[in-house]
């Protein structure tokens, strides 16, 4: 039997896995920020972006803050981490789940005004529910889903 | 008793590890999954007709995406498949590293297309996912990022087995890179949770409050088992095709082939 040879083939996997693993956490470690997929309205305040940069910003509509102009298709609304607010102009056409209340990720750069956004992304929460459900809980208005849908209904 | 080395030194060992010898051994394995493949791939198909009869018909829509998230009937069991293969395939590749075991190695090289095809399957689902409801068919978040680089591991191992004319030699180093790729499987997991990504969050694995109605899990549910179901079968039989093939000059497949 090749126990010998058998126990070292063992720990050279063993190495090989442990060895990568610990290569792609550094990786990762060192990566961190870079990885996340937007910054959130507190991040933008504290200046953490470099300035005239290209990124996205991500957070919550705020309830009340959609202001859409009657004339085209110019909307603004206020996005929050619920620390800090930014405001966020936009022309184009909104994704579906878009609404106050609702996650959403935009993309473009900051202005003297607030962030200038060239595309709208709705982040979607990972509660699925029917209608009634979600209507019955409006209604007891008690409810425990984070991001409901409190602004227009579908 | 059909050993095949009846001089094996058996005293000091157990039951156990005889009869783990004996379904190790390519003959039995192969008769053993010529029976199971197709009890398998009977059960999948019911529970896949069973699946999208209640989630298609049943299952109440959704509050917000209406009827559009009837995609994670396949997308999640997809998703699900797609890791859960992977860490078969790298584990049955790595005892075949280790112990030289032809059987594992042809588990592991069996998996591979099984768990790509589920890949490209949550890939593409959730693009079209993707479309309606975030607005975009693709981003580069962590999540799809990650998933994208297991669609490239598993196109790697099997592009790495069909390089190599030795099977042996192929099955070796295909390990090696299935080992390195096992890395990956935690980073698609908790990806949703160690950056900000555009992909929603866990809903079946989170503890706690419910983020499903039940009405909607009992399909998803039947959805997994009969992906499970088919991953079995569809392995089992291309195990099958490989033992058949690499022990072509025994006695054995032989005797298969000519009856």
């Amino acid at each position: 039997m090749m126990r010998a040879s058998r126990k070292r083939r063992l720990v050279i996997a063993g190495v090989l896995v442990t060895g990568v693993s610990v290569a792609v956490l550094l990786t990762l470690l060192a990566l961190r920020e870079n990885i996340n997929l937007f910054y959130s309205p507190s991040q933008v305040v504290a200046g953490e972006v470099v300035e005239g940069s290209y990124f996205r910003i991500g957070g919550m509509v705020v309830d009340g803050s959609v202001r859409r102009n009657p004339d085209d298709l110019q909307v603004s609304f206020d996005l929050t981490d619920t620390a800090e607010t930014v405001t966020v102009h936009y022309s184009g056409i909104l994704p579906d789940l878009f609404r106050e209340g609702q996650g959403i990720v935009a993309l473009g750069r900051l202005e003297d005004h607030g962030f200038r956004a060239d595309q709208v992304l709705a982040k979607h929460d990972e509660n699925y529910m029917p209608p009634e459900v979600s209507e019955a809980l409006k209604a007891a208005n008690r409810q425990p889903y984070a991001p409901a849908a409190t602004g227009g209904g579908s | 008793m059909a050993m095949r080395k009846p001089a094996q030194p058996t005293t000091s060992r157990s039951r156990a590890w005889r009869w783990f010898h004996r379904f190790g051994s390519p003959a039995y394995f192969y008769f053993f999954a010529g029976r199971w493949a197709p009890r398998f791939g009977h059960l999948a198909v019911a529970f896949f007709l069973a699946g999208l009869y209640f989630g298609l018909v049943v299952a109440p829509p959704d509050y917000q995406m209406g009827d559009s998230y009837r995609i994670i009937f396949i997308h999640v069991p997809s998703a699900w498949m797609s890791m859960f293969i992977y860490v078969v395939m790298a584990v049955s590749a790595g005892i075949g590293l280790v112990w030289r075991i032809k059987l594992s190695h042809a588990v592991a090289r069996s998996c591979a297309p099984v768990g790509a095809a589920f890949t490209f399957c949550a890939l593409v689902t959730g693009a079209l996912w993707g479309k309606p409801t975030w607005g975009t068919y693709w981003i580069w978040d962590a999540r799809l990022t990650s998933e994208l680089v297991l669609l490239f591991l598993y196109v790697g191992y099997m592009a790495l087995l069909a390089a190599l004319d030795d099977w042996k030699t192929g099955s070796r180093a295909g390990a090696v890179l299935a080992l390195v790729g096992l890395v990956n499987i935690p980073i698609i997991h908790y990806s949703v949770e160690w950056w900000n990504t555009l992909h929603q969050g866990a809903t079946i694995t989170k503890l706690g409050r419910p983020s499903i109605d039940i009405r909607m899990l009992v399909p998803l549910l039947i959805m997994f088992a009969a992906v499970n179901f088919y991953f079995l079968a569809a392995m089992l039989n291309r195990v099958r095709c490989e033992l058949l093939d690499q022990e072509r000059r025994t006695r054995w497949v032989q005797e298969v082939v000519n009856g």
